[in-house]
């Protein structure tokens, strides 16, 4: 996500704003899940990672996990919050995939409270709170499926016991957004966040990460929209947002709905709904009338949570820089060599949100061309960004100086990286192998004058003066050379070869 | 035979522990066609456990303090070996894929499970007539109940079934029954004994503990059970008790208070062994005076709301989904209402429902958050009163045992049964029932020992002080 992404756009009527704030879930990246020693792991064979604490087996106590308390904090400081003694509660309901039937997480007294995020383009999003609570199993409906994909359609269900007991952190922000895409960059910063740490694995779209979006609409009441303490309006709270596309379909629809209705004199009523990704729309769930009675009290099988001011500093002292920290560094860094280059912003936030920031740093610090750097990093690596990742900073200068010394093509450089993505070879071996051995000059200037000889109509409207033209001509020296060419230097050898043919007429 | 002599003599080989198990099945074959105090008894298993005993001590291997010794368990505690079902019919037949803490520490030390024993349903209930699986009669007097809801343990103690039985107590389910039945029966410090694979009630109450036929059986029982379990984090990180040679130090010096409010509501009966306990404590060389805890007639409404409210959220996973009785229904939450209709009993249902109430939204304030603060209050009593002493003298009971059905239609009347046990379950203190004297009818009665938290060694040096004089004849 990029800043520029992040400006608003209108979506609703002059006159109207919307104000969001968002729930997000997300799975903790420990060893063994909250409560007991099974293993958190996602894409295992179904219930292979269960025991009679995380089934709920009758008798099973659960012992809180201490590395997810530490996530927790880290995640906490992080976003600037407070550490404060917690305790658990116990939220009763009624689910097949949740074990005990009543969830273990934090209620009023939650580990993390009053922070805040900062997005890139400056709004200050602040954070109720980040409390720690227990993940359900996951349900599999077989049979036939309304488009809501609730249990009372399906013909029978199955229920996977791997993900009960997994560490969650729920972060909940204030209704400090105020636009779709304010809540993407929301979203993808803490996402950042969230890796940078090395919390959680922060993925959507295996819901690791989970965001439910609460969504009311208000008049704006004067000029000044910068007032948010304005009167709210009534809420609705949006399910099943399983991608950044979706959130950001969801509370567009969710908004301009909310905007008619009250437009035509209608009321919004309180309600949870479902976004029909499909359909591109919301669709009620159920009323917050109806909404569950969970009777929350303190969980008697829990000490109460209070992490000692020495566990905390040590916590602290694990806390790694911030993307913004690191968009700012990577910034500077490219701004000493290139100077202010506003189109390279987008290029350094993708690199810090990809984790590969690191990498950039290291080779431009050894030398490497900063631009050639960025270029291929945030190009040709985001493909297999993980690979990526790993990449041995030595062989990645190696390449870039090679491109930069014109040993390799622009094309061909790209093509070697794609190959390091998938070896550990040096990039001089994949040159070699890939055939990739520099065109001597002598070659080159056979090929053009090759190419000139074949196209000679081309080649005199070039020399009358019709730039256009070196495209066609270059393109040819391309195709004969199978891409071995340099293109700056093929222009060069056509310009040298006009001039001279100038000179003899 | 006591414990300790009991798995001496298997341990010197003068009998086998085979013999020992075998004679010990053959009584529970015999007399337990009456008592009924077993839902089930291991006559495989236990034999067999009996032969490794044996070949241990042929080998030379130290086979355990407890060896060879028959031990009964309360079916709320967990038993790979044998089904687990809190005397429900929502839990009939489930055999737990693991065995309780206290289980695995009874099998390292020796002791033989011979059997699992009835209970009134999830421990709810003060006459073991809650069973889904028939009452147990008490063996004192068989038209009587035996107490409950650990009545099963009582009786199988009481009638010399076995040597040793673990119960377990949320607000009186080991005490109250021990009176009835006339044994030992001790509560310990909530904390002290881990609750991993007991089958949860209330979890901020309940407690395994030991019954046994004299003090030392049962302080024997409570070492080898206690200590510290990384798997339960209520569990108070401190080793075993060590409290054998302790309660034999008599209780020269130990201040004791007699609770006034607890003697005056008792019947006559009662209320006179009290005393004639206080009057032998004192020549003992005890200094016994009376003592006044106002908040004390609380606890039973505090006491009924919080294990209510818990157990309406622990009992909530029987949802017919992953394990025990399923009944089907349309979809899952039909399944859900008409499994648990079907296989709880009505006394369960009864504490449910009182307990969801309780915890309700606009209720949980006026009931739940008030009784938390009973507690609170409740506890500063103690607090109070133990800066003056060092053990609490009080009836177990109101009364001695009574008439099967006489209480099964009034459940309040039931209730009250508890309002000399549930103070200390509310405050997590030791307290246990020893038995002393008899009433007109020769039923036993029990006199209720309290101490602080951590308090055992005190509350069992006047214990084993009554029990003496109670051998000797005093009454
Ligand atoms: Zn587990």
């Amino acid at each position: 996500m990029t800043a520029a992404a992040s400006k608003s756009r209108p979506i609703l009527p002059s006159g109207w704003e919307m104000v969001v704030g968002l729930e997000v879930h997300c799975e903790l990246r420990t060893q063994t899940k909250l409560f007991c020693s099974c293993k958190n792991i996602f894409g295992d064979e179904p219930n292979t990672n269960i025991c009679p604490v995380c089934l709920g087996l009758p008798g099973s106590l659960p012992v809180l996990n201490s590395h997810a308390v530490e996530l927790a904090m880290l995640v906490g400081f992080a976003l600037h919050c407070e550490i404060r003694p917690s305790i658990f509660h116990r939220k009763n309901y009624f689910y097949p995939d949740m074990p005990k039937d009543y969830q273990i997480t934090q209620y009023d007294e939650p580990i993390n409270v009053n922070g805040y995020l900062e997005l890139s383009d400056g709004t200050r999003v602040r954070i109720e709170r980040a409390h720690l609570e227990e993940d359900t199993g996951k349900t599999i409906h077989v049979g036939e499926l309304g488009a809501s994909g609730r249990i009372h359609q399906a013909q029978w269900s199955c229920v996977d016991y791997n993900r009960a007991g997994v560490p969650l952190l729920e972060i909940v922000s204030m209704p400090d957004i105020r636009s779709a895409l304010q809540a993407r960059a929301y979203v993808s910063e803490l996402r950042g966040i969230l890796l940078a740490t090395n919390s959680s694995d922060a993925k959507m779209e295996e819901g690791s990460l989970r965001v439910d979006a609460n969504v009311s609409v208000r008049r704006v009441r004067d000029q000044d929209e910068s007032s948010a303490d304005g009167e709210l309006g009534t809420r609705c709270e949006i399910k099943n947002l399983n991608s950044l596309r979706s959130l950001v379909r969801a509370i567009d629809y969710e908004a301009t709905r909310q905007v008619a209705l009250l437009e035509s004199a209608q009321e919004v009523v309180s309600q949870t709904r479902h976004w029909i990704e499909d359909e591109g729309k919301t669709l009620s769930l159920r009323s917050k009338e109806e909404a569950f009675d969970y009777r929350y009290f303190p969980e008697p099988d829990l000490l109460p949570l209070a992490p000692g001011l020495d566990w905390q500093k040590e916590v602290v002292s694990d806390l790694p820089p911030m993307p913004q920290e690191r968009r700012d560094a990577l910034a500077n860094l490219v701004k000493e060599a290139l100077g202010d280059d506003a189109s390279l912003k987008d290029q350094v936030a993708l690199l810090v949100e990809l984790g590969l920031d690191t990498l950039a740093t290291e080779a431009i610090s050894s030398g490497a061309d900063p631009r050639i750097v960025i270029n291929r990093l945030s190009n040709e690596a985001p493909a297999d960004h993980q690979a990526a990742c790993r990449l041995d900073p030595k062989n990645f200068t190696a390449l870039v100086v090679m491109e930069k010394n014109e040993q390799l093509t622009p094309t061909q450089a790209k093509a070697v990286l794609v190959e390091m993505l998938k070896s550990e070879d040096e990039p001089l071996k994949i040159a070699q192998r890939l055939g990739f051995e520099t065109l001597g000059d002598q070659d080159l200037s056979a090929v053009v004058l090759q190419v000139v000889a074949e196209h000679q109509v081309e080649w005199s409207r070039y020399v009358q003066g019709e730039q256009q033209i070196a495209q066609f001509l270059v393109g040819q020296v391309m195709k004969l050379t199978k891409g071995r060419a340099d293109g700056a230097k093929v222009v060069r050898e056509l310009n040298k070869l006009g001039a001279s043919e100038n000179i003899e007429k | 035979m006591g414990a300790r002599a009991l798995a001496g003599r298997i341990r010197s080989g003068e009998v086998s522990a085979l013999e020992v198990i075998d004679n010990c099945l053959a009584e529970i074959s015999k007399r337990d066609s009456t008592i009924h105090a077993f839902v089930h008894v291991a006559y495989e298993k236990a034999r067999e456990e009996a032969k490794e005993i044996d070949a241990k001590i042929a080998a030379g291997e130290d086979p355990g303090v407890l060896a060879g010794v028959p031990v009964a368990l309360k079916d709320n505690l967990c038993t790979k070996a044998a089904p687990t079902t809190c005397s429900s019919k929502i839990l009939e037949n489930w055999v737990p894929p693991y065995d309780a803490t206290v289980v695995t520490k009874l099998k390292a030390a020796g002791a033989v499970i011979v059997g699992k024993t009835n209970m009134d349903e999830f421990a709810m209930g003060s006459s073991t007539e809650h069973s889904a699986f028939g009452p147990t009669l008490n063996p004192r007097d068989t038209s009587r109940v035996p107490g409950g809801s650990s009545g099963g343990s009582a009786s199988a103690v009481a009638d010399g079934m076995v040597t040793l039985a673990l119960g377990s107590d949320t607000g009186g389910s080991i005490r109250q029954p021990a009176s009835f039945c006339g044994v030992v029966g001790i509560k310990p410090t909530y904390g002290s004994v881990s609750r991993y694979g007991l089958v949860a009630f209330a979890s901020s109450l309940d407690q395994i503990g030991p019954l046994a036929g004299n003090v030392d059986d049962a302080t024997m029982l409570l070492e080898v059970v206690s200590g510290w379990d990384p798997l339960d984090s209520t569990s108070l990180q401190r080793p075993s008790f060590i409290l054998d040679s302790v309660s034999r130090e008599g209780v020269k010096g130990i201040k004791v208070g007699i609770l006034n409010e607890l003697v005056d509501l008792v019947d006559n009966e009662v209320a006179t062994q009290v005393r004639k306990a206080a009057d032998l404590l004192d020549s003992e060389g005890a200094a016994v005076e009376d003592v006044s805890m106002t908040s004390i007639g609380w606890g039973i409404p505090a006491y009924y709301l919080i294990a209510s409210a818990e157990a309406s959220s622990n009992l909530s996973r029987y949802d017919g989904v992953r394990y025990g009785l399923r009944v089907e229904g349309a979809n899952a939450t039909l399944m859900n209402s008409f499994t648990r209709a079907k296989g709880f009993g009505a006394e369960v249902k009864r504490r449910i429902m009182l307990g969801t109430y309780a915890l309700s939204a606009g209720y949980y304030d006026a009931y739940y958050a008030k009784a938390q603060k009973i507690r609170t209050l409740i506890i500063q009593d103690f607090q109070r009163v133990y800066e003056r002493f060092d053990a609490l003298l009080a009836p177990t009971t109101p009364s001695v045992a009574f008439l099967l059905g006489e209480k099964l239609t009034d459940p309040l009347a039931m209730y009250l049964s508890d309002i000399c046990t549930v103070p200390s379950s509310l405050a997590g203190h030791p307290a246990m029932n020893i038995p002393f004297g008899t009433a007109s009818g020769g039923l036993p009665v029990g006199i209720q020992i309290m101490a602080p938290a951590l308090g055992e060694a005190s509350m069992l040096k006047v214990a084993k002080t009554l029990e003496q004089a109670s051998q000797g004849g005093f009454q």
